[in-house]
């Protein structure tokens, strides 16, 4: 299918002996938004990992806009210029500013001249309300303002697609709004394609447009959003849901 | 004479020994950062058959006492043909010795920036070079400040050793000193307040070198 960006095929992954991936299979088209849910351990993580080369698999093949993805490093490397990536842990690099974070991949990576990549940087600054940081290291913004500086880092590279990593698990409740909502304002105005692995509930009922349930490394539904969060088809996700308070 | 002439009349000569002392640890410091900086990229690369090569320098020379490396140049090398002069010798040895712990520390300031770190640095896209470049070395060169500065104070310490094979610095100043006059409670005392000049405000100012670098390891 042409409007197909990514799919994945048969995917197993193992640590050493253990199996943590069982046949995975899924596509994402462009411009939806899909969310991974399941409970702790259930492999969601491990599997947006490997859907930009962090985490190598042993069977299966990755396919990213039509091209079957040879799992080199050097081919992720020039792969994950197009997937930006955002972790719970934020990760901003403590040695240089937020803005220099952000211009990092594009000066380096994409080898944009230095203006232009300035310029980018705190339009995107000025969406995310934090173009008075540009110049701030990250030791001194709080966790809600690293992590909207780490999307903008991710989003400076023109991604044609964004994974989102449990990004608001070690964020204040009160800082958590404002992040969901940048991701939402992508969603929406941006009309970006997406995978967001999260526990916000409701958050995902908001934003997504298909789920990804996750139990024990294997897939146990794929369902429309709606219909999920209204009656989702297996026991197991609507107990999933029963226990989670939203 | 009392203590306090015989002090003042072996100053002069304690001068000489502590200059000696300081331009020895000076080139032996700066030649141990040069080896050490070296052996760690290699491992950091691990370019072929260079690290394997570092990694085995490094181990001989954190395993083998200083006194028997300088032994080994300065009496076993000349039977082989290979002659240097006492000062060369203290110089090659503190820099063999010194090049692998500096080594240590910064491999220890490389391992030390975190995997997360790693991740979001290749999740931009940076190759393998850009990431040692932007993200690792200024991180890991932080990071290994405080091993530098125990090492460069305990290199210092290690140039006493040189009075073995005869070289004028500051401890042979001291003991030929008292092989001649038999006075050690004053030429040892001069002896500990020089090292104490040259320590004591070097260790202060390693600590506020720190305090300023730390800016590596606490960014998330």
């Amino acid at each position: 299918m042409a409007d197909q960006i990514l799919q994945v095929e048969h995917l197993e992954k193992y640590y050493q002996k253990r199996h943590v991936l069982y046949d995975i299979n899924f596509s994402v088209a462009k411009g939806e938004v899909v969310t991974l849910l399941g409970p702790s351990g259930s492999g969601k993580s491990t599997l947006i990992r490997c859907l930009n080369g962090l985490e190598p698999y042993q069977k299966g093949t990755i396919t990213f806009e039509d091209q079957q993805v040879d799992p080199t490093e050097k081919n992720w490397q020039q792969i994950r210029q197009k997937i930006g990536m955002v972790f719970q842990s934020y990760d901003l690099f403590p040695n240089l500013t937020v803005i220099d974070n952000i211009m990092l991949g594009p000066t380096k990576v994409q080898k944009q001249s230095a203006d232009a990549a300035r310029a980018e940087a705190i339009q995107l600054l000025q969406r995310v309300g934090l173009e008075d940081y540009a110049d701030a290291y990250p030791r001194m913004l709080s966790g809600g303002q690293k992590q909207r500086i780490a999307i903008v880092r991710a989003l400076a590279l023109h991604p044609d697609f964004m994974l989102f990593d449990e990004v608001t698990a070690s964020l204040d409740p009160e800082m958590v709004r404002g992040v969901l909502n940048i991701i939402k304002d992508l969603a929406e105005t941006d009309n970006m394609t997406m995978i967001v692995v999260t526990h916000e509930m409701n958050f995902a009922q908001e934003i997504a447009d298909r789920v990804l349930f996750l139990e024990n490394g294997k897939i146990l539904e794929q369902t429309p959003s709606k219909q999920f969060f209204a009656k989702p088809q297996t026991d197991r996700a609507q107990e999933f849901l029963d226990s989670m308070d939203f | 004479m009392t203590s306090w002439g015989i002090i003042q009349q072996s100053l002069p000569m304690f001068e000489k020994g502590f200059v000696l002392t300081l331009w020895l640890s000076f080139i032996g410091i700066i030649g141990s950062i040069l080896v050490g900086l070296i052996c760690s990229l290699l491992q950091y690369f691990k370019v072929p058959i260079f690290h394997q090569i570092a990694t085995v320098y490094v181990e001989i020379s954190r395993n083998t006492p200083l006194l028997i490396q300088l032994f080994f140049l300065y009496y076993a090398f000349p039977v082989i043909g290979i002659k240097f002069s006492a000062q060369l010798c203290g110089i090659i040895g503190l820099i063999f010795l010194g090049g692998s712990y500096m080594a240590e520390g910064f491999t220890g300031g490389f391992n030390g920036v975190s995997k997360g770190q790693l991740e979001s640095g290749k999740a931009i896209g940076l190759s393998r070079w850009q990431l040692a470049r932007y993200v690792v070395f200024p991180q890991g060169f932080s990071l290994s400040v405080p091993a530098m500065a125990a090492n460069v104070i305990f290199l210092i310490k290690e140039t006493s050793i040189f009075t073995v094979i005869a070289i004028p610095e500051l401890t042979n100043t001291a003991l030929d000193l008292i092989g001649m006059y038999y006075r050690s409670n004053e030429y040892l005392f001069v002896l500990v307040v020089a090292y104490a000049i040259i320590l004591i405000p070097l260790s202060a100012i390693l600590t506020l070198l720190e305090k300023r670098v730390r800016y590596g390891s606490f960014g998330n």
